[in-house]
C-alpha cells in the first residue's frame, strides 16, 4: 500500500485504474466524471497509455469494446446521460463475454436533469445497460477509499467472469476530497485465450461475437452467461453492516447516502431506537443473503436513496412481504439530511421518542 | 500437375452466404490476397459490421470481431490502439459506414486513426431487404423509395471519398469498381495499398468499392453490372481523392 494522500474521488479512480493495468481509456467530456478524463489525459501520455476523446460516447464505449476484444484492460466514465448513449455498445460487450470497467459518477435525471448528485441510475444500472438477457457487476462505494478497492476487484471480477463490470459512483463521491492510500500496481494478468489480437499464425482465428441466427444456439449461449451469473450471485454478494445484529429496524442504503443514513443510525441509537445500517457494496449481485438473514429479527426494513424509490424493489423482492418495507428519498440532486432519515424511522417506530 | 490458382489462406472454408451475383465475394477474395501478400494475417483483425457482410468474421482466417451497425471505426480504434503493430481492418457497407456510422468514420478519419476501411457502396440496403441508403441515387427505387429517390424529401447521396478527402487525417482515399477484370486489378492494387499505408504508419486509409446488389436492384447480375457502370461510376466516379503516402511520416 502507497502512502495516505488526500485525493478528490474521480481523480484516486483514476490514480486506482492506472495502478490496476488499465492502459487504455477512452471518454467523453461530461459533468460531474470531468476529473476522471482530466487525470487520465494528464498520466496515460507518460506512462505509454491511451488516453483517448471520442467524437461521442457511443465510440467510446465501442472503443473499450475494441480495446477490451484485444485483451487489454480498457475503461471508460461517464455521467447519467452519456451512460444512456453507451449503452448499446455495453449490451454487445455483455453479448460478446468481454470483460472491461465502465464508471458512471451519477447526476440527477431524467432527460439533461442536474448536475448535482443523485442515485436514479440504479434501475439503469442493475436492470437496464441494454438491450437483452444480461447483467452487469455493479459496485457502489461509498468513500474514496473504497472507490479505489472496487476499482480493482472490479477488473478482477470482470476478467474473471468475461463481464463488464460498472462502478456507480455520484456527483458526491466523486467531487470530494478524504485520505486514501493505493495497492501496489497490478503485474500479473490473467491469460485471455480468446482475445483477438492476432493468431501470429499459431492458433486458429479468435472471434469476438454477439450474433447467433439460430434461436438454439443463442438460447444456449444465453443460458451458459447465466449459469455464469448464478456463480456471481453465490459468491460475489458484498456488503457492510452497522449494527444490525440487534437492529429493530434496518436502514438499507448506498454510496453517499449511506453516510448520511450511518449519522442517523447514531441519532437513532442515542434515543433508545435499535436501528441499523445495511450498506449494499455490490448492487448486482445484490446483497440478497445478508438481509435475508436479519428478516427474523427486524420490525421493518427502509430503503433510503436519492431518487424516488428504486433499489427498494430489490429489498421487496428479497424480503417476499415478510416484514415492511418502506422508503424514504429525496431526488433532483437533493441530499437527504440526517434528520429526516431518523424522522422517517420514528415514524415506522410507531411516533416520536 | 502445377498449381496455377490457389484460394488465399486468408480466407477460411466456410461457404460464403451471399447472393448469386453479389460482389462481395470478389472484394473479400481481394481483400484476403493483399494481407496474405503483405504477410499480414497473422498480425490482422478485421471488424465485421451489420449489414450483408455482418459474418464477415466467419470467412476471414485472421481473428475477428463483430461490431455494433455503423461503430466498426470505433472498434478498430480501440483494437489498433491496443494493438499498434496489428493490421486493423473494417469491412463495412454504406448504410453501417455513411448513415448510421457518420460520426465513427468521420472521427477515425480526421484523427488519422492508422486503420484501413473497406468500403462497400452497393447504393442500398441490402440484408434488410432493400432500403434507400445513404449512397441511393436520386430516382432510384428502393423498398423505401418506392416512386424513386425523391431528393426534395429524401435529401442527396453522400460522396464519402469526396467528403473525406478534406479531412487532413487522410492518408489514402480511392474509390473503385469491380464491375469489370480491369476494375477489379485496380481495386486489388488500391487495396493493398491501403494496407501498405497502414503498415507504414502514415494514416487513414479507405477504399470505397462500388459494388452490384443483382437481388435488391431486381436485376440479373450481368444487368447488374451494367447498371453500376451506367447509374453508379457517372455519380461516384472512380479515381484518388487523396494520397499523402508519399510524406514520409503521411499525415502527421
Amino acid at each position: 500500500m502507497s502512502e495516505r494522500v488526500l485525493m478528490k474521488g474521480n481523480e484516486a479512480m483514476a490514480e486506482a485504474a492506472i495502478r490496476a493495468g488499465c492502459r487504455h481509456f477512452f471518454g467523453y467530456p461530461i459533468t460531474p466524471q470531468t476529473e476522471v478524463a482530466a487525470y487520465m489525459s494528464k498520466k496515460m501520455p507518460k506512462i505509454g497509455g491511451t488516453y483517448l476523446q471520442a467524437e461521442s460516447e457511443i465510440a467510446a464505449i465501442n472503443m473499450v469494446l475494441g480495446a477490451a476484444s484485444a485483451g487489454v484492460r480498457a475503461m471508460t466514465s461517464s455521467s447519467s446521460p452519456g451512460i444512456s448513449l453507451k449503452t448499446e455498445g455495453i449490451s454487445y460487450i455483455a453479448g460478446s463475454d468481454l470483460p472491461c470497467l465502465i464508471v458512471n459518477v451519477e447526476r440527477g435525471g431524467p432527460g439533461l436533469g442536474g448536475i448535482q448528485p443523485a442515485q436514479s441510475d440504479y434501475w439503469q444500472a442493475t436492470r437496464a445497460l441494454g438491450h437483452g438477457d444480461f447483467h452487469v457487476l455493479v459496485f457502489a462505494p461509498s468513500t474514496v477509499q473504497e472507490v479505489v478497492d472496487l476499482v480493482f476487484l472490479a477488473y478482477d471480477l470482470a476478467e474473471k467472469y468475461r463481464m463488464p463490470a460498472m462502478l456507480l459512483s455520484d456527483g458526491l463521491l466523486g467531487q470530494m476530497m478524504e485520505p486514501v492510500s493505493f495497492p501496489e500496481p497490478v503485474e500479473k494478468f490473467i491469460e485471455k485465450p480468446w482475445a483477438t489480437n492476432g493468431h501470429q499464425n499459431k492458433r486458429p482465428h479468435n472471434i469476438v461475437n454477439s450474433l447467433y441466427l439460430a434461436p438454439d444456439e443463442l438460447e444456449r449461449t444465453v443460458v451458459e452467461r447465466f449459469a455464469r451469473y448464478a456463480k456471481v450471485e453465490e459468491t460475489e454478494q458484498r456488503c457492510q453492516e452497522y449494527l444490525c445484529d440487534d437492529a429493530d429496524y434496518i436502514i438499507v442504503a448506498f454510496g453517499a447516502t449511506s453516510r448520511v443514513s450511518q449519522s442517523a443510525v447514531d441519532t437513532l441509537r442515542a434515543r433508545g431506537v435499535k436501528a441499523g445500517l445495511l450498506r449494499p457494496v455490490t448492487l448486482w449481485p445484490f446483497p440478497k443473503d445478508a438481509i435475508r438473514s436479519h428478516i427474523p429479527h427486524v420490525k421493518g426494513f427502509l430503503s433510503v436513496e436519492m431518487n424516488m424509490g428504486q433499489m427498494v424493489d430489490d429489498i421487496r423482492l428479497t424480503v417476499e412481504g415478510k416484514v415492511p418495507v418502506e422508503f424514504f428519498g429525496r431526488t433532483g440532486g437533493v441530499i437527504p439530511r440526517p434528520a429526516e432519515v431518523v424522522e422517517k424511522v420514528l415514524t415506522m417506530a410507531g411516533g416520536d421518542r | 500437375m502445377a498449381m496455377v490458382y490457389e484460394k488465399s489462406k486468408m480466407l477460411t472454408d466456410a461457404p460464403l452466404h451471399y447472393c448469386p451475383g453479389c460482389t462481395h465475394g470478389i472484394i473479400h477474395k481481394l481483400v484476403a490476397e493483399s494481407l496474405e501478400e503483405l504477410e499480414a494475417g497473422g498480425r490482422a483483425v478485421g471488424v465485421a459490421p451489420v449489414g450483408c457482410s455482418v459474418m464477415a468474421y466467419n470467412y476471414f482466417s485472421c481473428d475477428m470481431v463483430e461490431a455494433p451497425h455503423g461503430r466498426a471505426p470505433a472498434i478498430a480504434t480501440g483494437l489498433k490502439r491496443a494493438l499498434p503493430d496489428g493490421v486493423i481492418f473494417t469491412y463495412q457497407g454504406d448504410g453501417d459506414l455513411a448513415a448510421i456510422g457518420t460520426a465513427e468514420t468521420v472521427h477515425a478519419a480526421t484523427r488519422g486513426e492508422n486503420i484501413t476501411v473497406i468500403f462497400v457502396n452497393n447504393a442500398i440496403y441490402g440484408m434488410t431487404g432493400g432500403q434507400m441508403a445513404p449512397t441511393t441515387l436520386p430516382g432510384q427505387v428502393t423498398q423505401t423509395t418506392p416512386y424513386g429517390r425523391d431528393v426534395t424529401k429524401a435529401g442527396f447521396p453522400v460522396r464519402v471519398c469526396e467528403m473525406l478527402s478534406t479531412l487532413s487525417g487522410v492518408a489514402y482515399a480511392e474509390r473503385v469498381s469491380v464491375d469489370t477484370v480491369p476494375n477489379i486489378r485496380k481495386a486489388k492494387a488500391a487495396i493493398k495499398k491501403a494496407f501498405e499505408t497502414q503498415i507504414a504508419g502514415k494514416g487513414f486509409s479507405i477504399v470505397e468499392v462500388l459494388s452490384t446488389c443483382p437481388t435488391n436492384w431486381g436485376l440479373t447480375p450481368v444487368e447488374a453490372l451494367q447498371w453500376l457502370r451506367d447509374n453508379m461510376i457517372p455519380y461516384y466516379p472512380l479515381g484518388v481523392y487523396q494520397d499523402r503516402t508519399a510524406n514520409e511520416k503521411g499525415v502527421f
